[in-house]
């Protein structure tokens, strides 16, 4: 009997001790951290919504964590530990077969696009191997007065009436257009990826993070700009392409085209990089209303990238608009910057 | 159940042959129970695994809401855990405990309450799963808490039925192998109860839980379960003793105390507390004294004996879950690095590496036991040319299958490093994608026939030799 207390008694005793250390202790300190400030609650749409995107384990194949990492930079600023503060339980994910959804309100702020790519993904995104979720919506003869139909494009449209968007889509959606980081205090906005460096983890021993985070903003303010076509053409599917489509064609009525776009083809490039910069939203584009949001991208994208993109607009699907430079880019970020 | 340990029903009253068979009979029935039970949801995860790896190719394909991949995905891994490797363990558990203190159950019925508690969960879970009520806690705690409570209490009814065994044993020392197996009820015991208590599970605070469960469900639950297990088999079957008694000793301390730390390895490069990340690299390095120490006195006591390995799929099988388990577990020290876990982290590296540890090693020893002593219990055997063909096609299978995964999941890790579109990385994984089907149907296969020999030993008409010639493998026909 004796053999068994010391044995069984102990590895269990030991246990329980490393458990509580481990487990339970931690998770009481880190259980009460302060929200990251600007960071708001769910409302009970969004709330809702999230437990969509829990009951569909949305999260096997998604992330909601950026890394302070360099190829993790796409996805937003580094995770920061009071982000989470409203998140239980918690989606932080151990997959990325999908992209990364911590900023994904303000990299995609397009409820449009979400509801097609809800649908059916490969409305927009023809390689993509998520499943579709039609049954987060309905087909109705006339979409309900406050409810916008979701303006699929041909292959997947329905052959009689629209496509709406259920209360359980809809709060999807709501509650992926909640997901954007607020800036850390103290993170520059300019340039691109060197807020990077403010990924402080909880204690002590950030700065061994930070040393690794090389700061772009120095390398791209040259004037040495030279348009790299592969690059141009990469940056555009990787931030372009989800709504404009890989042939610059645009969904119509949904996105607008690139191919033949008046400021595409503009000589003076003002507005096309403004657009990039800035975002747009609410116009009509020859002779479509456009009512979806483009984002901004002055905060994730650098000079270079944009001239990159800029260029490659222009030089593809028949289009002729004259090159630009980094520096015209700097140069419409200062003149239109706060 | 008053009484506890003293109350073992065969020393109530004088022992006769009678109770000695009737004791035996309730062993091998609860035996054969928990393992046709195993077999039952091996075979659904697995299936459900072809169907997860289908839709990787074919997204379109059973659309249905309870048929789609987030939903499936985890009644896939919660199946293969907690229905199949957790019943056919705990079924190989109460054998083992049996046998080696060479006497009864301490209760039959405890048995198969743990049975009936085990499957009920496990049967919610995945109804639950599939209708999506999905608790939300990634990574094996998924089932609503309710039904993670019932799984608790089988865990408590198996862990009070083992020691009881243990308790009324007619040897002076407790084996080995009960160190483990005991050991794991226990410490799985305080997993569920910390994985299932809300109040410290906000924000963060449940990362860092999520961190801690997830790991020691795996490595506090299975490894020292499916050791114990081995340190009973091998010897069994080869008739010898393990080679060395304080090797398995130091292990079992090592593990016990080096493994509840190593969790937090899963949150590498998160807000998590530095110190906690930082701790869990240094111990999950520390993790190879268990690993290499074990896996050394099982290969130990295998020395010399390839002959009766050749001779033996269930030795071939533990050979196979001993390799299983030093490679696999060495490899999650070096993923547990900040400088692989750059590449490795979020790909489908890690599937690779969950299967490499979960089949390589743990479904391979449980094939390799369950061959070496359900014939023991039974009196009957497979034939070994259904052994050969269940060897083959998951030794072939699995190996495509990690190897394609690994591949496929470095090309994704450095296809993010190279800072090419996103999408690039799910063009460049189809290839391997498919790999992966071709492999995991041939594991599918192989469990097909798996099913078949456990039904030929549990029902089947072909006698075991009663007595095996030195090791010429109780419950395998002689080549």
């Amino acid at each position: 009997m004796r053999q068994m207390w010391l044995i069984f008694g102990g590895a269990f005793a030991i246990y329980v001790v490393l458990a509580v250390i481990m487990g339970v202790l931690p998770g009481f300190a880190l259980s009460s951290i302060e929200p990251t400030p600007g960071l708001e609650p769910l409302t009970p749409l969004e709330a809702e919504g999230r437990a969509v995107y829990v009951a569909n384990g949305c999260s096997y194949c998604h992330t909601q964590q950026v890394r302070p990492l360099p190829q993790d930079r796409v996805w937003g600023r580094p995770s920061a530990p009071g982000d989470f503060a409203y998140q239980t339980p918690e989606l932080l994910g151990s997959q990325r077969t999908g992209p990364d959804l911590a900023n994904v309100g303000a990299r995609q702020p397009s409820a449009t696009w979400h509801y097609i790519h809800l649908y059916n993904p490969r409305a927009v995104v023809p390689e993509s191997i998520m499943p579709p979720y039609a049954w987060l919506f309905e087909t109705v003869d006339q979409a309900p007065a406050n409810v916008p139909a979701v303006p699929l494009p041909a292959p997947w449209a329905p052959e009689h009436g629209v496509v709406v968007p259920t209360r359980e889509g809809e709060a999807l959606v709501a509650y992926l257009l909640s997901l954007k980081q607020p800036p850390l205090p103290g993170a520059s906005e300019a340039g691109a990826g060197g807020d990077a460096s403010h990924a402080a983890p909880v204690g002590d021993g950030s700065a061994t993070r930070t040393e690794e985070q090389p700061s772009e903003a120095e390398e791209t303010a040259g004037d040495d700009y030279r348009y790299d076509p592969a690059r141009g053409e990469s940056l555009y599917v990787a931030y372009c392409a989800a709504c404009h489509q890989p042939g610059g064609q645009g969904l119509t009525g949904a996105f607008p085209p690139l191919k033949g776009n008046a400021a595409v083809n503009d000589p003076d490039a003002a507005r096309h990089i403004r657009v990039i910069l800035d975002g747009l939203q609410g116009e009509e584009i020859d002779g479509v209303f456009y009512g979806s949001p483009m984002p901004a991208f002055r905060t994730s994208l650098d000079d270079r990238d944009i001239a990159d993109i800029v260029n490659h607009e222009r030089r593809s699907w028949g289009n002729a608009g004259a090159f630009v430079t980094a520096a015209d880019v700097a140069a419409h970020r200062a003149a239109a910057g706060e | 159940m008053q009484g506890g340990s003293a109350a073992i029903p065969a020393t109530q009253h004088p022992v006769t042959q009678q109770d000695h068979a009737g004791d035996r009979d309730a062993l091998r029935s609860v035996f054969v129970g928990y393992t046709i039970t195993a077999v039952f949801w091996l075979l659904f995860a697995t299936g459900v695994g072809i169907l997860l790896a289908y839709k990787l190719g074919a997204p379109d394909f059973a659309p249905q809401p309870w048929l789609s991949f987030g939903r499936l995905r985890a009644v896939h891994t919660n199946a293969t855990f907690y229905g199949f490797a957790t019943l056919a363990l705990v079924g190989l558990a109460c054998y083992v405990a049996a046998s080696s203190s060479r006497t009864a159950l301490h209760s039959t019925r405890l048995a198969w309450a743990g049975l009936v508690l085990f499957n009920l969960a496990c049967l919610a879970g995945t109804v639950a799963l599939c209708l999506g009520y999905n608790d939300g806690n990634l990574e094996y705690r998924e089932w609503p808490w309710p039904i993670r409570v019932v799984f608790l209490g089988a865990l408590g009814v198996t862990a009070w039925n083992l020691i009881g065994t243990v308790a009324g044993r007619k040897t002076e020392d407790i084996y080995l192998a009960n160190w483990y197996t005991v050991g794991a009820t226990l410490f799985t015991c305080v997993i569920a109860t910390v994985g299932v208590l809300p109040w410290y599970q906000q924000g963060l605070g449940q990362v860092s839980v999520s961190g801690y469960y997830m790991h020691n469900a795996v490595g506090l639950w299975f490894t020292p379960l499916m050791l114990g297990i081995f340190y009973y088999a091998l010897p069994k079957r080869l008739n010898r003793p393990i080679y060395s008694y304080a090797l398995g000793v130091l292990a079992f301390w090592t593990n016990l105390v080096f493994y509840p730390i190593i969790g937090a390895h899963h949150f590498l490069f998160t807000p998590l507390p530095w110190w906690l990340q930082t701790t869990a690299i240094v111990f999950s390095v520390a993790m190879f004294v268990p690993v290499w120490g074990g896996t050394a006195n099982f290969l130990l006591t295998m020395r010399g004996r390839v002959s009766d390995m050749v001779h033996s799929y269930s030795l071939l099988f533990m050979f196979v879950g001993v390799i299983g388990y030093l490679v696999g577990s060495s490899q999650g020290t070096f993923e547990a690095f900040r400088s692989l876990q750059e590449v490795w982290h979020f790909t489908h590296f890690t599937v690779g590496h969950s299967h490499l540890t979960m089949y390589g090693f743990i479904s391979f020893g449980i094939f390799g036991t369950v061959y070496a002593l359900l014939p023991l219990a039974t009196g009957r055997r497979a034939s070994r040319f259904g052994m050969a063909v269940h060897f083959w096609l998951a030794l072939v299978g699995s190996f495509i299958y990690v190897i394609s995964l690994s591949v496929g999941g470095t090309i994704q890790g450095l296809d993010w490093m190279a800072g090419k579109p996103f999408i690039q990385s799910v063009i460049d994984l189809q290839p391997f994608f498919i790999w992966r089907g071709v492999g995991g149907l041939m594991m599918f296969l192989s469990h097909v026939v798996f099913a078949w020999n456990v039904w030929r030993i549990a029902y089947g008409r072909e006698p075991a030799p009663a007595t095996a010639p030195r090791a010429s493998l109780a419950g395998e026909a002689p080549a």
